[in-house]
């Protein structure tokens, strides 16, 4: 069978007007040498974190050299035989890290069919094939953490913990969803779970998580939490890296030092639009030093891989080192929406990412080094399955929003809606909650 | 014509990097008005901000202040002078000019715990951050229903200032007033500037704060329960600034100095004009808008923003779906007049209500005869 970690999986596919030839017999090159502003030197060697430019900053900075992933994953192979002490997972959270990904997988296949049973409706974006990113990432934060997302962000609210009726419910438009109904797909918010959003516009989360990055440091050094160390992820796709907001908080987040990682979802198309028609430079790893901050080029494909990369990015945020662009090449397998037809991409490409699936490959890593039989897989399946099912159950069986419903939360101090003709605030209005006050 | 006084206004010490020839400007004496009262200590509008900035400030560590120029140049208006001092760099924050970046960092503070105060230079800045202001506050509280609320104030100078040309000049209250979610307030007065922007910190919504640039110099009388550290104003109340019985003028921010202004000249001619400061222009005091027209049964609005779709459009159709039986006189809207603010003198004092657009519009909902325009 494929070895699902072979150094000619990292290679990105698409043609590049620089070098391909991506052989890690090259020698990783010295960070001392290497400067932000060269273009060709060591480009195509993505797998290293591009350390600061000390050129022409006054203060000497301390410069991190990360070893790639790959390299990692490679000499653990390379040095013995596969034994539990050189895997890079226990059985545990091999199973956690597949019932994580199957969760999102069979979750979305189920908005599929409820979208098109008209159960759900309006915008649906779905996840398929990044769930590796999510995963990859989120399985490591704690609750106090931050998630920012945009409209494609079901897979990183249940990743975060919210449970998958919440989730459901919320897309079915109930009263039992995570917003009551009120947000919907593109709109996900758990106070809970520390899931600030859910955002329709392209880049609109990345100041959001850059503030959220921001309170967890004022907190830390004006209010004197000693322990507060949350992270924040912002994640978003590779459109969204042209747009002017991104460069804002990269430069902001790398002033500050705020604890924050980036995590852009590279899956190459934005709606029709690819990624290379798009964006002058498509390497958005090297947008990072730019603005004084490592940039990583990781296997999107591969949650492996991003959980090493993952546990090196967060924990430098929590060490208060500062942010990390962490660039993950992934791919969706369905188109950008419900509504996309989908015919601009290459189905060649769609059948080559096939092949790349996550959860296939984290299967046959599980099986192949025996953490599991696949039995437990199959159980894992099984128990997902049901939990989707329920889910459903759940939503369809939960209420509408009644029709006071319609008024309310819209601000948190409600007297925000002012005072009525008969000089009182209109909240206070017995029929205001019914619904039946007029405004 | 009455001789109107030319005033010299006093700043807070050091200059005014954008505007630098407003004390040159002709501007209507305040104090003229009013009497002499017992509690007479007078406080600039750029004064009663400050403190009321330094007051919420020490009294609650969560927020803070960010901003262009904010820290160490002390405010591009002064607002937030000795702040930096006081505070240190990270509650007193100097932003790169980057609007989007820094309103929605200030937003994403707000969801996970914190109170920021965000400086726009100018509201005119705000266009750059509006999604922000709209998508990301406004709407937050109602598309999470309710776990997520933004207590964060969106401050800063609105409308014309003097010869700043199109691009610097726009009122945005109309706008920001129409957006569900949002609180947006005008203060004239130090008391309103005081009382509002301590009410604005201290609400769990986001609030957008419009202030005015001339008024900043301005001194008003305050009494001694505004100087208390606790005073403060409720959001969505109109003061009524003048009483009158016989036509109700309506506005916000230094119209209300106009339109006291023309009060006066009014009741010289026999007409007892109210004039109500509104304030809070969302939520908008509608109650004590038709309870005035309902005594008086005459209303003009004066706003100094565009006529379309403006904040007096708002109050003359209120007015006319609540009060209808009682107006005798069809409703007068005086707003800026239609165009992007011109910069040559002449011209930009026409663009912009004058004391005397006010006084003729009175005087016509009394059906006293009256030229129909200004003469250049």
């Amino acid at each position: 069978m494929s070895p699902a970690f072979s150094a000619s999986s990292t290679k990105i596919i698409q043609p590049l007007p620089l070098s391909t030839t991506r052989s890690h017999d090259k020698p990783l090159f010295d960070p001392l040498k290497s400067t932000s502003s060269s273009s060709f030197l060591g480009s195509t060697l993505k797998l290293r974190f591009n350390s600061l430019n000390t050129s022409n900053h006054p203060y000497p900075r301390r410069r991190s050299a990360v070893v790639a992933v790959s390299d990692v994953v490679k000499e653990k192979k390379l040095k013995s035989k596969a034994s539990f002490s050189n895997l890079l997972i226990t059985k545990e959270e091999g199973l956690e890290l597949y019932e994580d990904m199957v969760l999102g997988r069979s979750f979305e296949d189920m908005c599929a069919q409820m979208y098109y049973r008209g159960k759900m409706f309006g915008f649906v974006h779905l996840y398929n094939g990044q769930e590796a990113v999510s995963t990859g990432f989120i399985n490591l934060l704690k609750k106090e953490d931050c998630v920012v997302s945009t409209y494609r962000d079901h897979v990183h609210a249940l990743s975060k913990g919210v449970p998958a009726r919440a989730v459901m419910s919320e897309l079915f438009g109930r009263t039992t969803g995570c917003c009551r109904g009120q947000g919907g797909s593109m709109h996900m918010f758990s106070k809970e779970h520390n899931v600030l959003g859910g955002f329709a516009f392209i880049g609109e989360g990345i100041p959001i998580a850059t503030g959220a990055a921001f309170t967890s440091k004022y907190r830390r050094e004006v209010l004197k939490e000693a322990d507060c160390d949350h992270v924040t992820l912002a994640f978003f796709g590779d459109g969204t890296c042209n747009n002017g907001q991104f460069f804002e908080c990269l430069n902001m987040a790398a002033l500050w030092k705020l604890p924050i990682v980036f995590v852009v979802e590279n899956n190459l198309w934005a709606i029709g639009m690819s990624h290379l028609r798009a964006t002058s430079d498509p390497e958005i790893w090297k947008k990072g030093p730019a603005f004084g901050m490592p940039g990583v080029h990781v296997d999107g494909m591969d949650v492996l891989k991003v959980r090493e990369v993952a546990k090196e990015a967060i924990g430098r945020a929590r060490r208060g080192e500062g942010p990390t662009l962490v660039e993950c090449e992934t791919y969706r397998f369905r188109g950008h929406s419900l509504a996309d037809p989908d015919e601009l991409r290459d189905p060649a490409e769609k059948a080559h990412y096939a092949t790349r699936d996550p959860i296939t490959a984290l299967k046959n890593y599980i099986i192949d080094n025996n953490l599991a039989s696949e039995a437990e897989l199959k159980a894992v399946e099984k128990k997902i399955d049901e939990v989707v099912e329920d889910a459903v159950d759940f939503a369809d069986d939960s209420p509408l929003p009644s029709r006071s419903q319609l008024l309310e939360n819209v601000f948190a101090d409600p007297k925000g809606f002012g005072i009525g003709p008969d000089g009182r605030y209109r909240c206070e209005d017995p029929k205001f909650t019914e619904g039946t006050a007029h405004v | 014509m009455l001789g109107i006084l030319r005033q010299k206004v006093s700043f807070g010490g050091s200059h005014i990097s954008i505007v630098e020839q407003s004390f040159l400007r002709i501007r209507p004496a305040v104090n003229a008005s009013r009497g002499y009262t017992s509690a007479a200590k007078e406080m600039t509008v750029r004064d009663a901000l400050n403190s009321a900035l330094d007051e919420e400030m020490s009294a609650d560590p969560k927020v803070f202040l960010m901003g262009e120029e904010v820290g160490e140049y002390q405010g591009a208006y002064k607002i937030s002078k000795g702040l930096l001092d006081k505070y240190g760099p990270e509650r007193v924050v100097d932003t790169p000019i980057t609007e989007a970046g820094f309103t929605g960092i200030g937003v994403g503070a707000a969801y996970y715990g914190l109170r920021p105060v965000i400086e726009f230079m100018t509201f005119n800045f705000s266009m750059q951050a509006i999604d922000h202001i709209i998508n990301s506050a406004a709407k937050s509280n109602y598309m999470s229903a309710g776990q997520i609320s933004v207590p964060i104030v969106f401050r800063g100078p609105n409308g014309a200032a003097a010869g700043v040309g199109a691009q610097h000049s726009q009122c945005y209250a109309a706008w920001y007033a129409a957006c569900p979610g949002l609180k947006v307030l005008s203060p004239y007065s130090s008391e309103d500037a005081r009382g509002l922007l301590k009410a604005a910190i201290r609400d769990p919504d986001p609030v957008v704060f419009l202030e005015n640039e001339l008024l900043y110099g301005e001194s008003f009388p305050v009494a001694a329960e505004v100087l208390d550290s606790s005073f403060c104003l409720p959001i969505g109340k109109a003061k009524i600034e003048r009483e009158g019985k016989d036509v109700t003028i309506t506005a916000f921010s230094k119209m209300v100095g106009y339109a006291l202004k023309a009060a006066e000249i009014l009741a010289n001619e026999g007409i007892s004009a109210e004039v109500i400061n509104l304030r809070s222009i969302r939520p908008m005091d509608k109650a004590t808008i038709n309870a005035s027209v309902r005594k008086t049964n005459r209303l003009v609005t004066v706003e100094e923003g565009f006529p379309q779709h403006g904040v007096g459009a708002e109050i003359c159709t209120s007015v006319i779906e609540e009060s209808f039986e009682y107006l005798d006189a069809a409703v007068e809207r005086i707003a800026g007049a239609d165009v992007p603010m011109p910069y040559a003198a002449n011209l930009e004092r026409m663009a912009v209500p004058q004391i005397e657009d006010i006084v003729r519009a009175a005087k016509r909902t009394c059906y006293r005869s009256v030229p129909k325009a200004a003469t250049a």
